[in-house]
């Protein structure tokens, strides 16, 4: 079990001293902003607290967390704190990375780390551009579309993360909006608070390079039914009745029902853009199940199962082991 | 002349017809009977179909390596006997059915004993006295030859029936008379037999009930059990020959409490393995060369970062896909460079199957101690070879953490409050102390990127400087601090005219070689390296000290050589090399040893370096 602090710290501990280089009016501090807040509100203990980043722009957030912070490979980030989390379940351990990084070079990772369902959050930036290389199109970027550093338009289609999560078995999927901070910060909280493989997608504007879908053109309100009736692009679903959470899992009917449903959200068209939680469920995770087959695991998390004495001699025994080898 | 103890046995089949279950069952019985065994196992990259074989050698001394002879070849189908029949010596036999194969499409040597088996017949005798479906009976093919090489050899039929029942236990152990029916078939038909037929039949083996016991294991499983003891709690793995039975085996064996992960791909393995241990578990991963190239970003990452890791490469046939079954040792340049830029990598090899538990005993050790990734370099010879070795000694086993953070450096850091130095060069000792996540004071950084004393990212040219070179001073550390004796062995005669010059599996046959040709009057020592990066310098001595050196290694660019005269300057010119896949032989090691002493090797250039070398390439076996 994660513990919490008896007194719980200012946002301001979970900031550490070294100067953030992110380009002004980037969406990573928006979503760097709404993580120490969320790590303030469930009262974590920095140093039970590991944040796992990818590599890009948006890898810097492990540098400028006051917690345990791990910059790992372009693409590994799920596979590093996964490790992390099953070894010590007791730690609090979250993932974060851009969307050229998960969705990317890390897409076989995201796919087999929703058929786990290892209890750990992870936060995705979507802002359909490879900052750190300079602006080239990543995997959300829409075809036909030319962003600043396009020589010629992209001709990929894009990916959809909430989709590709959904069949992958993530058991909780949402959607954020950088700009947001209180929906964010309350989207991240649920995130980690869910028990579970939870994405987080936040979509987020890249100032520098992705000159599409800037911070105006996320704010900007779009038509609504009637006349000169204009309604924000952004629009909460559950807000709006949205329920994507499973009451019973072991209810067939109900979870293809909710997966159906939420399949056709998160490949919703035209020009709004919903965010909110798409779906939830509860199945059990797998260091559970990993305990089902493994009896000590119930008792010890591998990083803190006993395997010497105090004068550091093995402890382990192999008689039984060596019995069957034994001619 | 009687011949006792002192056998070659040979079993083929088609890929899932049992053959690897009846050499196992042939060995345990020689086992339990006191005797000492090396078994080699050879197959294809197929499931079903294709040829596969798999040779014990019985002896009453311990030993390490095959021979090429064969002195009883057991068949049930005509394929074995076709691709075998020629292997096996004069005074020999061949156990085969009439029905599948003509003698006359043999190639046989002559005074080879041939003894017919109606194998279908046996197995309906079975049917009838049990009661079980004829049909069903095929896969006892093997158990008939097994108990037909017994009977000839004049193992007492006990000796079957207690294997048998040792085997099956449980919900199998109905299957024990249903075998001992077929069994005591294959003694009477082989007992039937015309007493001159018997008396041809040079090889006997003899119990030694007094014999203490021993292992019968092969290196895979000695690997896991090392592992184990060692306080390994976290292995991930991708399936790929010849590692998965480690993981396999880790994974039967639940009650250790190991979690073992099954991953995407060997960049998943390697990751997550890092990820586990950056919590304090000592985690490690088991692979294969194709998996080994895929895990270097990794191992980089490892390094950069000090984190303790241990990767275990099974190595087989290369490059890409290679020989996915077969014997090689070509991965000890790439273990030793691999990966983009510098840091320090620790590289052991086993060199026999008892020193697999105790080299996957160390290597956690030695990753605590160093903060850094270990490779350790298995093969695929020891890793499917069945061999009794006495019981592991666990006498001096001592666990190693390494430099931990202490409770005042942790309340420092605490006051301090800029996070923890975990990277900080400890003055007197270079490696840094280590927290693990979960103390308080512990948070700290990590990242590939340079990175100051917290983890900190940095371009300064000052603080790469000091960082760089403070985890490649490790090397210097590694050959302080590894006892001699752990880097390498010198074993064999004390005044030798040859010193052989190996590393890994090759140290068995070698140390098996020294006897016979001793006999020839040549005497011979092996120098084994055990740690091969660094290469142990203090080895500089004994090659320079040696009246005559040959370099033997299962590859074709004396990866070994090259990195001794890297490191020395010495340059071995005499060379025995095996790059077919398959295991070097006694008898191929002995005649190759011996042409090299009497100067009947003709010298060539060696068109890599320009020098004159006298090399012999080794090509037997199937």
């Amino acid at each position: 079990m994660v513990s919490k602090l008896h007194t719980p710290l200012t946002v301001a501990a979970y900031k550490s001293d070294v100067h953030n280089d992110w380009c002004p009016g980037c969406g990573d501090f928006g979503i760097l902003q709404a993580i120490q807040q969320a790590f303030a509100e469930l009262a974590l203990p920095p140093w039970e607290s590991m944040v796992f980043a990818g590599i890009g722009c948006s890898g810097k957030v492990f540098n400028y967390m006051a917690s345990h912070g791990v910059h790992t490979l372009h693409g590994r980030v799920l596979p590093f704190a996964v490790g992390a989390k099953l070894a010590n379940p007791n730690l609090e351990v979250i993932a974060v990375g851009g969307d050229g990084d998960g969705y990317g070079i890390g897409a076989g990772h995201f796919v087999h780390a929703g058929r786990r369902n290892v209890d750990m959050a992870y936060i995705v930036m979507t802002n359909e551009v490879y900052g750190l290389t300079k602006g080239q199109a990543s995997p959300t970027l829409g075809r036909g579309q030319q962003t600043k550093s396009l020589p010629l338009p992209n001709t990929n289609d894009a990916i959809q993360p909430l989709a590709l999560a959904l069949s992958s078995g993530y058991t909780w999927i949402g959607r954020s909006y950088a700009f947001d901070g209180k929906h964010l910060k309350e989207m991240i909280k649920k995130a980690m608070e869910h028990k579970g493989m939870a994405l987080l997608d936040v979509l987020q504007p890249c100032p520098t390079f992705n000159d599409l879908h800037t911070t105006e053109w996320f704010n900007k309100k779009v038509k609504g039914e009637g006349e000169n009736v204009t309604i924000p692009r952004i629009f909460n679903i559950n807000e709006q009745g949205y329920d994507g959470a499973v009451k019973d899992p072991t209810n067939a009917d109900e979870v293809s029902e909710k997966r159906t449903k939420a399949f056709e959200m998160s490949n919703f068209r035209g020009e709004r853009i919903p965010v909110g939680v798409f779906y939830e469920i509860k199945l059990p995770t797998y260091f559970e199940r990993m305990q089902a087959q493994v009896p000590m695991l119930k008792q010890y998390a591998p990083a803190l199962m006993p395997y010497q004495d105090e004068s550091h001699l093995p402890t382990t025994d192999l008689s039984k082991v060596y019995a069957e080898y034994l001619f | 002349m009687k011949v006792v103890n002192d056998f070659s046995w040979m079993i083929g089949g088609p890929q899932g017809t049992g053959v690897d279950s009846s050499a196992n069952l042939f060995a345990q019985a020689c086992a339990s009977a006191g005797l000492w065994v090396f078994g080699k196992r050879e197959y294809h990259s197929n499931i079903k179909g294709k040829h596969s074989y798999f040779q014990v050698r019985v002896f009453d001394k311990p030993i390490n390596s095959h021979v090429d002879d064969v002195h009883l070849l057991a068949t049930f189908e005509d394929s074995t006997a076709r691709l075998h029949a020629h292997e096996v010596v004069k005074g020999g036999a061949l156990i085969y059915d009439p029905t599948k194969i003509m003698l006359d499409d043999l190639n046989l040597r002559s005074g080879v004993i041939t003894l017919p088996i109606d194998f279908n017949t046996v197995l309906r005798h079975v049917a009838e006295v049990t009661g079980e479906e004829y049909g069903k009976l095929a896969i006892m093919k093997n158990v008939i030859a097994v108990a037909a090489s017994m009977a000839l050899l004049r193992m007492d039929i006990s000796e079957m029936e207690e294997t048998l029942t040792r085997l099956f236990t449980g919900k199998k152990a109905k299957l024990v008379p249903t075998n001992m029916a077929a069994v005591k078939k294959a003694y009477e038909s082989v007992e039937a037999l015309p007493p001159e037929i018997h008396n041809q039949f040079l090889y006997h083996l003899t119990p030694n009930k007094k014999m203490p016991k021993r292992l019968l294991i092969n290196g895979a499983s000695a690997t896991a059990m090392g592992k184990l003891k060692a306080g390994c709690r976290y292995q991930t793995y991708y399936p790929i020959s010849p590692a998965t039975d480690e993981s396999n085996f880790l994974e039967s064996h639940p009650e250790y409490g190991i979690a073992v992960v099954q991953c995407e791909d060997e960049i998943a393995s390697i990751d997550m393995a890092l990820g586990a241990a950056t919590t304090g578990v000592r985690a490690s991963t088991a692979t294969s060369g194709p998996g080994f190239c895929l895990m270097q970003e990794g191992m980089g990452w490892g390094g950069m970062n000090e984190v303790p890791i241990v990767v275990f490469n099974y190595q087989r046939g290369g490059p890409s896909t290679g020989l996915p079954t077969r014997h090689e040792q070509g991965d000890l340049m790439f273990s030793a460079f691999g990966g983009h830029g510098e840091y320090p990598k620790l590289v052991i090899a086993p060199a026999d199957i008892d020193d697999h538990f105790h080299v996957a005993f160390e290597s956690f050790n030695y990753a605590d101690k160093f903060q850094t990734p270990v490779m350790v370099l298995n093969d695929k010879l020891l890793t499917h070879s069945l061999q009794t070795i006495p019981p592991f000694n666990e006498g001096g086993l001592v666990i190693d953490r390494g430099r931990l953070a202490t409770a005042e450096e942790l309340e420092a850091a605490i006051s301090e409050g800029k996070g923890f130095p975990r990277f900080r060069p400890d003055s007197k000792t270079v490696i840094s102390p280590r927290p693990y996540p979960g103390q308080e004071g512990s948070p700290y950084w990590m990242t590939g990127d340079e990175h100051d004393d917290y983890g900190h990212i940095t371009e300064n040219p000052e603080t790469r400087v000091k960082m760089h070179e403070k985890r490649l001073s490790k090397y210097r550390l590694m050959l302080e601090q590894i006892p001699e004796e752990k880097q390498f062995t010198l074993k064999g005669e004390v005044d030798a005219d040859v010193t052989l010059v190996c590393w890994g599996s090759t140290s068995g046959v070698l140390l098996d070689a020294i006897e016979p040709l001793k006999a020839k009057g040549i005497k011979a020592n092996i120098l084994n390296y055990r740690i091969l990066n660094p290469l142990p310098i203090a080895t500089e001595k004994i090659l320079k000290k040696a009246k005559k050196l040959i370099l033997i290694e299962s590859n074709w660019g004396t990866q070994l050589g090259h990195l001794i005269r890297m490191t020395t300057g010495v340059f071995i010119s005499n060379q025995i090399l095996k790059y077919t896949g398959r295991p070097m032989s006694l008898n191929e090691i002995i005649d190759s040893v011996e042409k090299i002493v009497k100067k009947e090797v003709k010298s060539e250039i060696d068109p890599l370096t320009g020098m004159t070398i006298e090399k012999v390439v080794l090509t037997y076996g199937l």
